[in-house]
């Protein structure tokens, strides 16, 4: 049987296969809130209120939204130089 | 419960020394859940720290507790905002496909 990601893993057993392909997928998620969170706090946070103002949680929205833009931003960037020039490791090397 | 991914799995006894799917399942979503909550904690205690405490005294005044003690929820409202909005941009991004 062939198995994408994880082959080799939960070995012939689907159930566990399947099981580690969803924590995996879970855990990507947790991780990326956890640095995202962090980043955002310190562009969004002043002094700690009472409570999360408005402005404060628009600025957390907005935070996700364009990491996620420059995330990709990067990656569509990095695959037009490589179509661009020749070799990526042209560039790099000068 | 043992820490890592080394302990006995296996049910109880020396019987059949057949591992339960199900049960390796459950300890490790425990497991994971673990490392979660840590890696929250860790990163809150950073950031409060930092917001809360300027030149560090003797002890913790009563100011830095409050302040402590409202970061905390903060940045947990912070965490759940942040988890609501990647998820709707997800959602989005899967529609859009």
């Amino acid at each position: 049987m062939d198995a994408p990601s994880g082959a080799g893993l939960g070995g012939a057993d689907p159930q566990l296969q399947r099981f580690i392909e969803v924590e995996t997928q879970k855990q990507r998620f947790q991780q990326l809130v956890h640095q995202m969170t962090e980043l955002c706090w310190e562009k969004c946070m002043d002094k700690p209120g009472p409570k999360l103002d408005s402005r404060a949680e628009t600025c957390f929205v907005n935070c996700v939204e364009r990491f996620i833009d420059t995330s990709q931003f990067i990656l569509n960037r990095l695959e037009q130089t490589q179509k661009s020039k020749s070799a990526f490791s042209e560039s790099l090397s000068d | 419960m043992e820490s890592g991914f080394g302990s006995d799995f296996g049910s109880g006894g020396g019987g059949g020394g057949k591992l339960d799917p199900g049960l390796i399942m459950e300890q490790v979503k425990v497991q994971i859940a673990v490392a979660n909550a840590q890696e929250l904690l860790q990163r809150m205690t950073d950031k409060c720290f930092r917001k809360c405490i300027g030149k560090p005294g003797g002890s913790l005044d009563n100011s830095e507790q409050k302040c402590i003690a409202m970061c905390m929820d903060r940045y947990m409202d912070s965490w759940n905002t942040v988890s609501r909005a990647y998820n709707s941009r997800l959602q989005r991004e899967r529609a859009n496909m």
